[in-house]
């Protein structure tokens, strides 16, 4: 008994310290006057490694899963002849709750995981070290520009997988079943609210964004050194990037969409 | 001991991993604008006191200064500007694997000064003019042998022409001839720039040539100090022992373990 209180009090201690290293770290790579000449270069080819590479697997996600919520809905509402508001199901589905979760999961398997690897490699190969060394902040020159383009990009990726999945959505009820194109359309627009629903969205694209992009880069820069190091530690990416969008996403959904 | 001026001051300086002291209250003296070598049996930590010098690790007793300032006590923006008057040459080579060899030479300029593109392209060629590798400026680090990335990590070190550089093992995996370029080139740059060099390598005749002052280290501390000659007519049997490379006498080789018998019993 006293073992396990033992051995749960060190657990606290042991999350709160990784917490708060991580938080430090991030602390020094983010908070400073960015040096645009040198910084928006970085950023921009960020950008691209961690945004432009994900939209593919996206896109082709959302389009099945907008297709899936069409056809599902199709199949439910038919009963109660009320196969129009099958529009408006697919957005709101989408918006509020699986564009950010499943962009998000998947981000963090695609560009997460990726990041950590990355990094760690940089790390084990004492690129990082050398760049100390050299005089150069590897905190501002290698984790900050991954961070902000992580941040910056979810959004991004999850907008246009709004987009895609509600495309999706409509082509298999619209066209491949049938259901009257203006009711769809007109339904969907009358239940959607853009603030309630499409800006909530985007504050959990954003939250997830970050906590993400913080869990891939803290991973890669703090792993122990060697090949076990980088894989064990690019397993914890993706292990507690989707707990963590998991869980804040019930928090957020409750703080947004709860009526207390 | 060396008297004039002293760039690097280590005193009573403790360092361990774990329990295990890889430092136990050493003092060494780098002199400013001399070439001076560290030896010593694999695994002692030479590198592990290029990186205390360099602020990379923090002694765990004792003080490192360079050029009279504690390095152990400088912010961060003091440490990486003292860093960037300082070249390290990394025992891996530590090439920068996303930038082509030309680019890895021009970061440290790009960052520490404001020099046009062309002074920049001409600066990075000499530079690998010197190490033999100005035709390789476009490759990728990937693409170069062992040896050729440690002397591409050599030119990026020597790129901004520092006044300290440490050189970790620089003449190892190369053929005798790049070996004697290497020599030349860092004995050059002491004589012609007066960097003070900082050198950690196995090869006792390329040092010994080129060293002013050596210091041997081994099981956490300093094992003997002094010039080449004075080494070499050492009586001290350790000593005498590392720099003839025999097998048997009082420096173990082997890494402390149960006796063989033991083992395969
Ligand atoms: N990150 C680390 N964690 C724990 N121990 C370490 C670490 N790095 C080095 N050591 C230990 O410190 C000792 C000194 O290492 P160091 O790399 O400084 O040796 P060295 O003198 O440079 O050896 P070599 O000539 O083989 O390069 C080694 O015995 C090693 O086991
Ligand atoms: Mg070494």
């Amino acid at each position: 008994m006293l073992d396990w209180v033992a051995g749960v009090g060190r657990s606290t201690l042991n999350i709160f310290t990784v917490l708060g290293r991580s938080g430090l770290t991030m602390y020094q790579a983010l908070v400073a006057v960015p040096d645009w000449r040198v910084q928006f270069p970085l950023l921009v080819r960020q950008l691209y490694f961690v945004g432009v590479l994900s939209v593919i697997i996206i896109v082709v996600s959302a389009l099945f899963i907008g297709m899936v919520l069409g056809l599902q809905g199709y199949t439910i509402l038919v009963d109660y002849g009320s196969e129009q508001a099958v529009g408006q199901m697919v957005a709101l589905t989408l918006t509020r709750e699986l564009a950010p979760v499943v962009a998000a999961l998947l981000f963090a398997g695609r560009a997460g995981s990726a990041l950590t690897a990355e990094i760690g490699l940089m790390k084990a190969t004492e690129q990082l070290a050398s760049m100390e060394m050299i005089g150069v902040d590897p905190l501002r020159r290698i984790i900050a520009p991954r961070f902000w383009a992580g941040f910056i990009s979810l959004p991004v990726l999850v907008a246009i997988f709004n987009v895609v999945g509600i495309w999706g959505g409509s082509l298999v009820s619209v066209d491949w079943l049938g259901v009257d194109s203006g009711s769809f359309w007109a339904n969907m627009q009358n239940s959607v609210d853009f603030a309630d629903d499409v800006i909530n969205g985007m504050i959990k694209a954003v939250v997830f964004g970050a906590v993400v992009t913080w869990i891939a880069v803290f991973q890669g820069y703090d792993l122990v050194p060697t090949s076990e190091g980088i894989s064990k530690a690019t397993t914890r990416t993706v292990v507690y990037s989707s707990l963590a969008v998991l869980g804040l996403d019930f928090v957020l959904t409750a703080l947004m969409f709860g009526d207390f | 001991m060396v008297s004039d001026n002293v760039i690097v001051r280590v005193r009573d300086m403790s360092f361990y991993r774990g329990e295990r002291a890889i430092y136990d209250e050493v003092n060494i003296d780098i002199p400013q604008g001399k070439i001076t070598a560290i030896m010593g049996p694999s695994g002692t930590g030479k590198t592990t006191l290029l990186r205390l010098i360099g602020g990379q690790l923090r002694p765990d007793a004792g003080v490192i200064e360079v050029a009279g300032k504690n390095i152990a006590r400088m912010s961060r923006k003091e440490l990486f500007a003292v860093r960037s008057r300082m070249g390290m040459l990394f025992q891996s080579g530590a090439l920068f694997s996303d930038l082509s060899v030309f680019e890895n030479v021009a970061f440290p300029l790009r960052v520490h000064t404001q020099l046009p593109e062309d002074m920049i392209s001409d600066l990075v060629l000499l530079k690998l003019q010197a190490v033999g590798l100005r035709g390789a400026a476009e490759l990728m680090p990937a693409e170069l042998s062992g040896g050729m990335a440690r002397r591409v990590a050599l030119a990026r070190a020597i790129a901004l022409d520092p006044d300290i550089v440490m050189y970790d093992e620089p003449f190892a995996g190369q053929d005798p001839i790049a070996m004697g370029v290497v020599v030349q080139l860092i004995s050059k740059l002491n004589k012609a720039l007066g960097h003070t060099a900082i050198i950690v390598s196995h090869d006792i005749q390329e040092t010994f040539s080129i060293a002013d002052y050596v210091y041997v280290v081994a099981d956490g501390q300093v094992l003997a100090r002094g010039t080449p000659e004075e080494l070499q007519a050492t009586d001290q049997m350790q000593v005498k022992q590392f720099i003839q490379g025999l097998p048997d006498g009082p420096v173990p080789f082997h890494y402390p373990a149960m006796s063989v018998a033991e083992q395969f019993s």
